[in-house]
């Protein structure tokens, strides 16, 4: 796979007939952490939902290459597979539907995607405990349904678990700190890092200067009004933490 | 593992539309005494059988079919249907029975040879109008259990069938099952002796090949003091632009210390997405719980028919009787379905349970109609109704209909319901986890399903995820 990863070249998404991103320029190599900051409304979810095809997001000009591949090519499921994994900031609940039964359906999907062969209950059984032990998360949460009368905790905990079964190449982070408290998000914190082995790559969307502690960014980038403004390394993250956005000259959309 | 059964099975819409070439014996279109007398000859019926036909054909005559129902359709012209069909040569034994027709039974995955049998399921093969083979009919005999087609108890065992036939439902019940009980050919009779568990799983698949014929079969099941069965049905029809007229009743009956499960999967032909064609299935099932601690499960998954009218109730008449009501109905193309159950409290301590899935999709109507009843000396009398809805696409139609009757203060009833929608936000999210679309919506309506697939045999859950899957190809995007 070389140097490639991701490459975003002026890249316009519209929701709704209205446009969010006006031409969007993002590379993203292997082993790269990436932090994407700014105001609300700048197009920060926009982008991470554009790259996993959500529903809203309309592709209006651009490219957006994946590993060499055009991802316009692929849909959800297929992103998926090939490594992309979105955490969400509140994943849905799916009633009725078990959350170890529904973790073994998406990794045996993946495997048979990739042409690998596909794992038994046995085996799987054992890969999910020593996850769960791994990372402290409660093994109970596995029979419950998927993301049934979870709290906001417990939803982030079964995204990071998810995480770690599906192991991907790509890692979007979307506010995964929001409404968790310190110890939460070291243990969020900590399946990341886990993951990190100087070939996946991470890009995450965070208000939150503590995030950024705990998982060091190699670049940080500020979005404004559907474009990256300014591009820097962690100290820029640090500006934005002592000044605020209004410090660096960054005015707050008014919506 | 279940994803791959699934996809292989979808080879077309209804794998199940094919028709099997095979010389028949087919009365002309039309009703009338003489067709009557010749049904019941051809079955060399008893005079009180063709007796009990009559009658109920001379009081069919005075009733008006209902319309009541959520449901919409042309006309059923009854003097353009034919009312007995048979393939040529009754057989006797299985040597007997043409090729092609096993060769039918085992397209369906019913083989009807014993040694190729599903181990633990006996099986009824209705073929149209006339049951073509029953097995493992001796090895239950040993243990006294009855289960054979009801035109032989008519036979064989006369003293039973005059004493159950119609004590649940009565020849001028309804509109549909007075038809029945004039024109009734071929079901299944079943009887298990006092203290005997049925050793295995009874199962009758009906199967409609002919043209323009209608399916009138009748069920009758006594589970004797003590006694325990386990029973399935199926069904199937060709694919054909013609509607179908499918009229049934069955007849369960639990006495002391009895108790009845009946599981059925229905996949008729479900007609096209213009409501063309389809099998009209017109069905009255009820249970008598006539003795002390008797229960009755009705679990049913209907995914089949253009137009399904179909309440299974229990009459819960001894003391601390139990009747239950687990059903999944989908609808999708242009099906309608108006199904639900009643539960008739009479003794005291009784009670039920009821739980209802729907799940509409394309252009599926899908009512449930229901009625809890608690009469005046049932006293405690408790009932537990919920009554989901699932929603897929904005074109289908979910209806819920719940009526009460209570006569008695002491009684406790419970009524829930909720309508959901598959929202994209849940299939964008499945998704997300690689998971295709066709089968992310298969995991939320099995979800949605659970508790009633929970309930049925093995077997028949496995072949209910499946069906479920298949009938919901392309109801998405």
């Amino acid at each position: 796979m070389g140097e490639k990863m991701l490459k975003i070249k002026n890249l316009h998404v519209s929701i709704k007939d209205k446009e969010i991103l006006k031409g969007l320029d993002l590379d993203i190599k292997p082993g790269e952490v990436h932090a994407l900051m700014g105001t609300n409304g700048a197009g920060k979810s926009t982008l991470v939902k554009t790259l996993s095809d959500h529903f809203d997001c309309e592709v209006t000009k651009g490219t957006m290459e994946y590993k060499g591949k055009n991802l316009l090519d692929l849909d959800a499921s297929q992103r998926a597979n090939e490594g992309i994994f979105m955490s969400f900031q509140n994943p849905t609940e799916i009633p009725g539907v078990n959350n170890m039964y529904f973790l073994k359906t998406a990794l045996n999907a993946k495997k048979a995607y990739l042409g690998e062969e596909e794992m038994n209950g046995a085996e799987f059984l054992k890969l999910v405990r020593k996850k769960t032990k791994e990372f402290g998360i409660d093994p109970a949460m596995l029979k419950r349904n998927v993301n049934e009368g979870f709290s906001g905790g417990e939803k982030k905990k079964s995204e990071l678990l998810q995480m770690v079964v599906l192991e991907p190449d790509l890692i979007l982070l979307d506010e995964i700190d929001s409404g968790l408290d310190v110890d939460a998000i070291k243990t969020i914190a900590q399946g990341v890092n886990s993951l990190l082995d100087g070939k996946r790559s991470v890009l995450m969307i965070t208000h939150y200067d503590r995030l950024l502690e705990l998982i060091k960014p190699d670049f940080v980038h500020i979005l404004k009004d559907g474009k990256i403004i300014e591009s820097g390394d962690y100290s820029l993250a640090l500006r934005i933490d002592e000044q605020g956005y209004e410090g660096l000259g960054i005015r707050h959309e008014t919506k | 593992m279940e994803n791959k059964v699934v996809k292989d099975t979808i080879s077309s819409d209804y794998a199940l539309g094919f028709e099997t070439m095979v010389q028949s014996d087919t009365f002309p279109k039309g009703l009338n005494e003489n067709v009557i007398k010749a049904i019941s000859k051809k079955k060399n019926e008893p005079q009180w059988l063709l007796d009990f036909r009559l009658k109920a054909y001379k009081k069919w005559l005075t009733m008006e079919e209902p319309n009541w129902a959520d449901l919409k359709y042309d006309k059923i012209d009854y003097q353009d249907i034919s009312y007995f069909s048979a393939p040529k040569k009754a057989p006797n034994s299985l040597d007997e029975i043409d090729p092609k027709i096993l060769e039918t039974y085992e397209k369906l995955g019913i083989p009807l040879e014993e040694q190729k049998a599903l181990s633990g399921i006996a099986v009824d093969a209705v073929f149209d109008s006339v049951s073509v083979k029953t097995t493992f009919q001796e090895e239950l005999n040993e243990k006294g259990i009855i289960f054979c087609p009801i035109s032989e108890a008519a036979q064989k065992h006369p003293e039973l069938l005059k004493k159950y036939l119609a004590s649940v439902v009565p020849y001028n019940d309804n509109f549909f099952a007075t038809l029945n009980s004039a024109v009734f050919t071929d079901g299944s009779f079943v009887y298990i002796p006092k203290n005997t568990r049925c050793p295995m799983e009874l199962s009758t698949y009906f199967r409609i090949n002919a043209l323009n014929t209608g399916q009138f079969e009748r069920t009758l099941i006594i589970a004797d003091e003590g006694s325990y069965v386990s029973y399935n049905e199926g069904c199937s029809a060709p694919t054909r632009d013609e509607s179908q007229l499918h009229a049934a009743v069955v007849e369960l009956i639990t006495l002391d210390n009895a108790q009845i499960k009946y599981s059925t999967i229905q996949n008729w032909y479900p007609g096209d997405e213009n409501g063309k064609g389809g099998i009209f299935n017109f069905v009255t099932k009820r249970a008598l719980c006539k003795g002390v601690n008797s229960k009755v499960s009705w679990t049913q998954v209907e995914t089949g028919s253009s137009l399904t009218w179909k309440y299974p109730s229990c009459i819960l008449k001894g003391d601390n009787s139990v009747g239950e009501f687990y059903s999944v109905a989908l609808t999708s193309l242009a099906q309608q379905a108006d199904t639900g159950s009643k539960m008739i409290h009479l003794g005291k301590n009784t009670k039920s349970t009821i739980i209802s899935k729907g799940i509409s999709a394309m252009h599926g109507v899908n009512a449930y109609r229901g009625l809890v009843k608690v009469g005046k000396n049932a006293d405690n009398a408790r009932n537990f109704s919920q009554c989901d809805s699932l929603l897929i696409g904005g074109t289908c139609t979910a209806n819920t209909f719940p009526y009460q009757e209570v006569n008695n203060k002491s009684a406790n009833i419970e009524h829930e319901a909720t309508t959901s929608k598959i929202s994209d936000e849940q299939l964008f999210y499945i998704k997300q986890r690689g998971i295709e679309e066709e089968d992310a919506v298969s995991l939320i309506v099995n979800g949605f399903c659970k508790e009633i697939l929970e309930v049925l045999p093995m077997e028949y859950a496995v072949e209910a995820k499946a069906l479920l899957s298949i009938s919901l190809e392309g109801s998405v995007g």
